[in-house]
């Protein structure tokens, strides 16, 4: 870090060394630079300075602002996301369309696999074609989501290797997302990634009116899920344990396999077995 | 009470509200090239309205800390002269990149305010106000960080959220406590509730000590 504005050592006034000097500089302490530029003759006048300086700050953001937004676990994020509210949309619709059509047909059947078979019939009338076709919106909203969920199977273990291997993708992908990056979510202690996505149960506990949450989304971790629930904390702990190693080797390392796996399974089957701390 | 030059009530409809003359940028109503300014989207916006003395001046150089996506900077910058926006989040930044289209003098900074020396090179020093609205903890500490931008007679309007320090305490516990941290750097001149616009914030304006 130096003691100089982000003009002084600039050769003239490329827009790309300046973009650089803003975002790589820094100071101590700040000084009047609007006259200081005049001074030493970087700018004509405080006008010309601000003139230039806006030019410079605008590029400086849009090129940071494109740079975070393509880091891939940013686009894993939009992802995971966007596959959410398509599930969410898609079971929203498909119960609207199962209504709509069981009242037509006849029939009470429900949920998305018969409005999939809906989808497929052939229309006899007007309204019978309206029904179809709502239906084949919901089955597109479904195969979209799907294909969402297989780029997000391969994505993942490009951004966060060892993470994927001890959750799923999915899994991975959210507690990325609930972080708000991997870098994030590297920096979180681990009881933190133990109760990610319960932030209701937390608040409510910290406001002492209920008991602290044993955990957030990682319950959806056959190791938590599955596991009997008088030791499902323990569990939930162990499991968090791991996968915030595993988030700091992703993001500080990233990449190579760990022995991560190995242990995971070491302290489960401990757990399991009914002993607490080995 | 006064209003800033630049900063006018004018007639939106059947109501009289504040507003500022500038390209709007989030679909707020325009009269004759004036942007109402929504005191329930800004904690700057509720001040004036509630008559606060905020220090703030037309055509005031101005570091604004907590930019988000640039609802109240942008009527700042409509009536302030350079004003620098600090956000320390991307997404929102890409919002405030629309505003800065329109306002030569607003300068956009992709920047952490509890770490000042990352643009100081860029930020002058000497400016005459302050505007704070970060939610992140310690935001005392990081009004006192930041104390080093101001002319010696500058202004800090700051905009304290309770939750965000500790969602456990009291909030008004928690206002004495930043008050106290505030006042190693700061002579207090005012502070107010920012009820009914805002629950849990409470605004000071301060000076230099």
């Amino acid at each position: 870090m130096t003691d100089r504005g982000w003009f002084q050592g600039l050769d003239g006034r490329d827009l790309d060394s300046a973009i650089g000097a803003v975002r790589e500089g820094g100071a101590e302490d700040p000084r009047a630079w609007p006259a200081l530029a005049v001074e030493t003759g970087f700018a004509e006048s405080q006008d010309d300075y601000y003139s230039f300086l806006h030019d410079v700050t605008q590029a400086a953001a849009k090129a940071a602002v494109r740079r975070r937004e393509q880091a891939t676990d940013q686009q894993l994020i939009h992802a995971i996301r966007a596959m959410d509210d398509l599930t969410e949309t898609a079971n929203e619709l498909a119960e609207r369309a199962a209504e709509w059509a069981g009242s037509q047909f006849g029939e009470s059947d429900e949920g998305l696999e018969y409005v999939l078979e809906v989808a497929e019939r052939e229309p006899e009338t007007p309204l019978e074609a309206e029904i179809v076709d709502f239906a084949g919106t919901v089955r597109d909203i479904q195969s979209r989501r799907d294909r969402l969920q297989t780029f997000i199977q391969e994505h993942a273990p490009v951004v966060a290797p060892n993470l994927t291997m001890l959750a799923n993708p999915l899994l991975a992908a959210r507690l990325i997302a609930l972080a708000g990056g991997l870098d994030s979510l590297a920096k979180k202690p681990s009881g933190t990634i133990q109760v990610l996505g319960a932030e209701d149960a937390l608040f409510a506990h910290l406001e002492g009116h209920a008991p602290s949450p044993k955990h957030g989304i990682i319950f959806t971790h056959e190791y938590v899920r599955g596991t009997r629930p008088e030791q499902r904390g323990s569990a939930a702990r162990a499991l968090a344990g791991k996968l915030t190693i595993a988030a700091r080797i992703d993001h500080y390392r990233g990449e190579g396999h760990s022995p991560l796996q190995a242990e995971l399974d070491d302290r489960m089957e401990a757990i399991r077995a009914g002993g607490e701390d080995q | 009470m006064s209003l800033p030059a630049g900063v006018e009530r004018r007639q939106f409809g059947d109501e009289s509200a504040l507003a500022t003359r500038g390209d709007p940028v989030y679909g707020e109503p325009t009269t004759d090239g004036w942007r109402q300014w929504d005191p329930h989207r800004s904690k700057l916006g509720a001040m004036l309205e509630l008559g606060l003395e905020t220090g703030l001046e037309g055509g005031d150089g101005v570091l604004y800390l907590g930019a988000a996506s640039g609802t109240t900077v942008s009527h700042v910058a409509d009536m302030a002269g350079p004003t620098y926006a600090v956000e320390f989040a991307p997404r929102p930044l890409r919002d405030l990149l629309s505003v800065v289209e329109s306002r030569p003098n607003l300068f956009p900074l992709l920047a952490d305010a509890r770490q000042p020396a990352t643009y100081a090179h860029v930020v002058e020093h000497g400016l005459d106000v302050l505007i704070q609205d970060v939610a992140t903890t310690g935001q005392a500490r990081v009004a006192n960080g930041n104390a080093q931008f101001l002319a010696g007679d500058g202004t800090l309007v700051l905009a304290i959220k309770a939750r965000s320090e500790d969602v456990t305490q009291d909030p008004d516990a928690v206002f004495e406590d930043s008050i106290a941290t505030l006042e190693s750097t700061y002579e207090i001149l005012d502070t107010t509730h920012l009820e009914p616009f805002h629950d849990d914030h409470l605004a000071v304006i301060a000076t230099p000590a």
